[in-house]
């Protein structure tokens, strides 16, 4: 008789989530799926609120990309109150939140990396999860753990300094922004005591950097082998091709780097993303409507984003992003586990803009909102720490939402953590007598690669089947019913 | 106008001939907390969290004059308590979902749960199905945050003396109704003015929202009461 296994909770991710793999009577992996099992219906409440509520509303998605949700939420208000497309703001408005979201960036990413991933790292995936978690990292390497708090704190203080409040400020409103920071703030973030300074969290940034690419030396098989599959990758760039996590246009390329979406402006992204909904899962399935269903899926998050851009605009980050694009011969690379590889440099990159932006004289003025002729219908795109995060709305003429359709970015992941999963679960489970808890978190680590956040990623209301099957006691279908 | 004495919690107070108790109270640097009353608007007494023990029965402070000799008790753990539950009550009997209101930080319900250390409230919540209006051009009326103070109703006149809002209907399922036609001759300083009476967050501004940044309201630095 086969067997089911179950991995519930998927741990070290955000949000709740389970994997059920089907193993036939010989212990071969007939099936593996990822399944989310929250569920939220933002995308119906929201329907009938004022349009300038979105970005405070939806952002309660999460409390852990927040600030990603209120900004994307923004953008897509800046287009209904006649703000642009995302380049129409002040420079302080525009500046003010890109400050704000590459804090976020920097503390997400480092959340994710020291807090989520780095026990895997550090004391290998199969060992005594007692020790293998946050706790054991700050018993076992106190540096590396204190590096870890310290420089989320610092993107958070930088959250709070341009939203607000540290989780669910209110600092992007539509046109524009609410606030400019003062001097007194600025200057905490360029000059503040050891280590909260800008300058020691480029330096931390660029050691744990060095950390990864020092382990990826000594495990390149786990690293370069560990669910790799041909995958599609999208997300935003700028209109030079820059990396920009921002705002910009959308591309995507195929496994050989070919594009398929071409710097497509997202106000037209209905014409290019699908969405299919199955029956096991709350979250969607988005896929390029070029290529269909079967084959039109793709990634999204720091693998696809290096994937698609054609360079980084600060220096650190670039000289990082030449060597990681040389490590594959300048092709796209498809190794998950390249996704932490990554993810680094974009922490790198994300402490580089900051920097940046905090000597730019522009996030001290107090232009802060622009405004032109309003629209009926806003679209706002970026680049969240999990990849492309889409907000849709449509308003009434008493500036009511009337629609609103969020493709979360680890929606857009769904089908390649399916893959992963499905790939790990055959590759180490199959065939095997026993299953230990180490075989089963090597099944979560291919899915922490991805760092889902599943809480926001559940929206498919209305649109999920609902299918009652009758089994009698040997296990045969009597009837299947669905609405 | 002659002045009279009276005690609040046994401390002396002065008031003039006429004055309700919150305000004697007010100029003695009492605090009594008030929701429905609106400095400038005649007192309607509506929602009791001013209750004060005069001579053993309790009375809206903010409808009864002081009078020679009055003794008044208000900071007992007795009324505190039913203040709270006040408080409590009109949380569970709207739909207050603070988190997204943009009168957070600047709202009287709000700063009275912070004041009274709400955590939750002692009651089942309601959930009633209440209707937004967003019809008027400048104003958008969310009935779901409405604790029917009747502040609006009492205080937005137009110059020809006609009431831009009213209650409508009785009982559990009475509400504020906004007249269409007289909303949309609202100015801008009406409508500011409507939005500034409102305790809550019932009656906003259009296209406002949100545009005092978190730090700079109202109530994020000082809890209610603290400036008298």
């Amino acid at each position: 008789m086969g067997r089911k296994i179950t991995i519930e909770p998927v741990t070290r991710v955000e949000g709740h989530g389970k994997v059920t793999i089907q193993l036939d009577p010989q212990g071969t992996v007939t099936d593996s799926r990822l399944h989310i099992v929250e569920f939220r219906g933002f995308e119906r409440f929201v329907q009938g609120r004022p349009y300038w509520e979105a970005p405070v509303l939806v952002q309660r998605l999460c409390g852990i990309c927040p600030v990603s949700h209120h900004l994307a939420a923004a953008k897509a208000v800046d287009v209904i109150v006649g703000a642009g497309t995302g380049d129409g703001l002040t420079p302080t408005g525009e500046k003010m939140r890109r400050l704000m979201h590459y804090g976020q960036m920097f503390q997400s990413h480092a959340l994710h990396f020291f807090h989520l991933v780095s026990p895997d790292l550090l004391f290998g995936v199969d060992a005594d999860p007692a020790i293998r978690n946050v706790i054991g990292v700050a018993i076992h390497h106190k540096d590396l753990a204190v590096q870890g708090v310290m420089m989320r704190k610092f993107g958070q203080e930088v959250i709070r300094a341009t939203a607000g409040k540290k989780i669910h400020g209110t600092g992007a409103i539509p046109g524009g922004v609410n606030k400019c920071l003062t001097t007194q703030e600025r200057d905490e973030f360029l000059k503040g005591a050891d280590p909260l300074n800008v300058d020691k969290m480029i330096a931390w940034a660029q050691a744990i950097l060095e950390f990864f690419k020092g382990y990826h030396a000594k495990n390149a098989d786990f690293i370069d082998n560990y669910a790799v599959f041909p995958s599609s990758h999208l997300s935003l760039v700028r209109k030079d091709g820059a990396l920009d996590l921002y705002h910009g246009v959308l591309r995507a390329v195929d496994s050989e780097g070919k594009k398929i979406l071409n710097d497509v402006d997202y106000q037209d992204y209905l014409q290019y993303i699908g969405e299919e909904v199955k029956s096991w899962s709350y979250m969607k399935f988005p896929y390029l409507k070029s290529i269909g269903k079967k084959d039109g899926w793709y990634t999204v998050g720091p693998l696809a984003r290096l994937n698609t851009c054609d360079f980084i605009p600060t220096p650190l980050a670039q000289k990082e992003f030449e060597s990681y694009k040389a490590y594959t011969k300048g092709k796209p690379n498809n190794m998950s586990m390249h996704m932490h590889y990554a993810r680094l440099i974009e922490l790198l990159h994300s402490i580089e803009m900051i920097k940046l932006l905090l000597n730019d004289p522009d996030i001290l003025k107090d232009d802060l909102v622009k405004k032109g002729t309003k629209q009926s219908e806003g679209v706002g795109l970026i680049e969240a720490p999990r990849g492309t995060l889409f907000h849709h709305y449509r308003v009434n003429e008493n500036d009511q939402i009337t629609m609103a359709n969020l493709i979360v970015s680890t929606t857009n992941n769904n089908e390649p953590m399916n893959r992963a999963v499905n790939q790990v679960a055959v590759k180490n489970i199959s065939g095997r007598k026993e299953v230990t808890e180490g075989m089963l978190n090597m099944v979560e680590v291919a899915i922490r690669a991805y760092d889902p956040c599943l809480s926001c990623a559940t929206h498919a209301l209305g649109k999920m089947p609902l299918e009652l099957t009758l089994v009698d006691a040997n296990g045969d279908v009597l009837g299947v019913v669905s609405k | 106008m002659s002045e009279l004495q009276f005690t609040i919690d046994g401390k002396d107070c002065k008031a003039k001939s006429g004055q309700t108790i919150v305000e004697a109270a007010r100029e003695n640097g009492i605090y009594i907390p008030t929701l429905c009353n609106f400095q400038g608007m005649k007192p309607a007494g509506t929602c009791r969290i001013c209750t004060v023990k005069v001579a053993g029965r309790y009375q809206a402070a903010c409808t009864t004059p002081a009078a020679p000799g009055m003794i008044v008790e208000s900071n007992t753990p007795e009324i505190e308590d039913m203040r709270k539950a006040i408080v409590e009550m009109l949380f569970v009997e709207g739909n207050h979902m603070c988190p997204t209101c943009e009168k957070s930080g600047n709202c009287e319900l709000q700063a009275l749960g912070y004041r009274y250390t709400m955590l939750a409230p002692r009651f089942p919540y309601l959930w009633p199905v209440r209707e937004v209006d967003a019809h008027a051009p400048k104003i958008y009326l969310d009935r779901n945050r409405c604790v029917q103070c009747l502040r609006c109703v009492r205080g937005i006149v137009t110059g020809d003396g006609k009431h831009v809002f009213a209650l409508s209907q009785r009982g559990n399922k009475v509400g504020i109704d906004i007249d269409a036609q007289l909303a949309a001759g609202l100015s801008e300083d009406q409508a500011k003015k409507a939005m500034d009476q409102c305790p809550v967050g019932a009656i906003l501004r259009k296209e406002i929202g949100f545009a005092v940044p978190i730090g700079r309201r109202k109530y994020d630095g000082k809890p209610i009461g603290s400036e008298v």
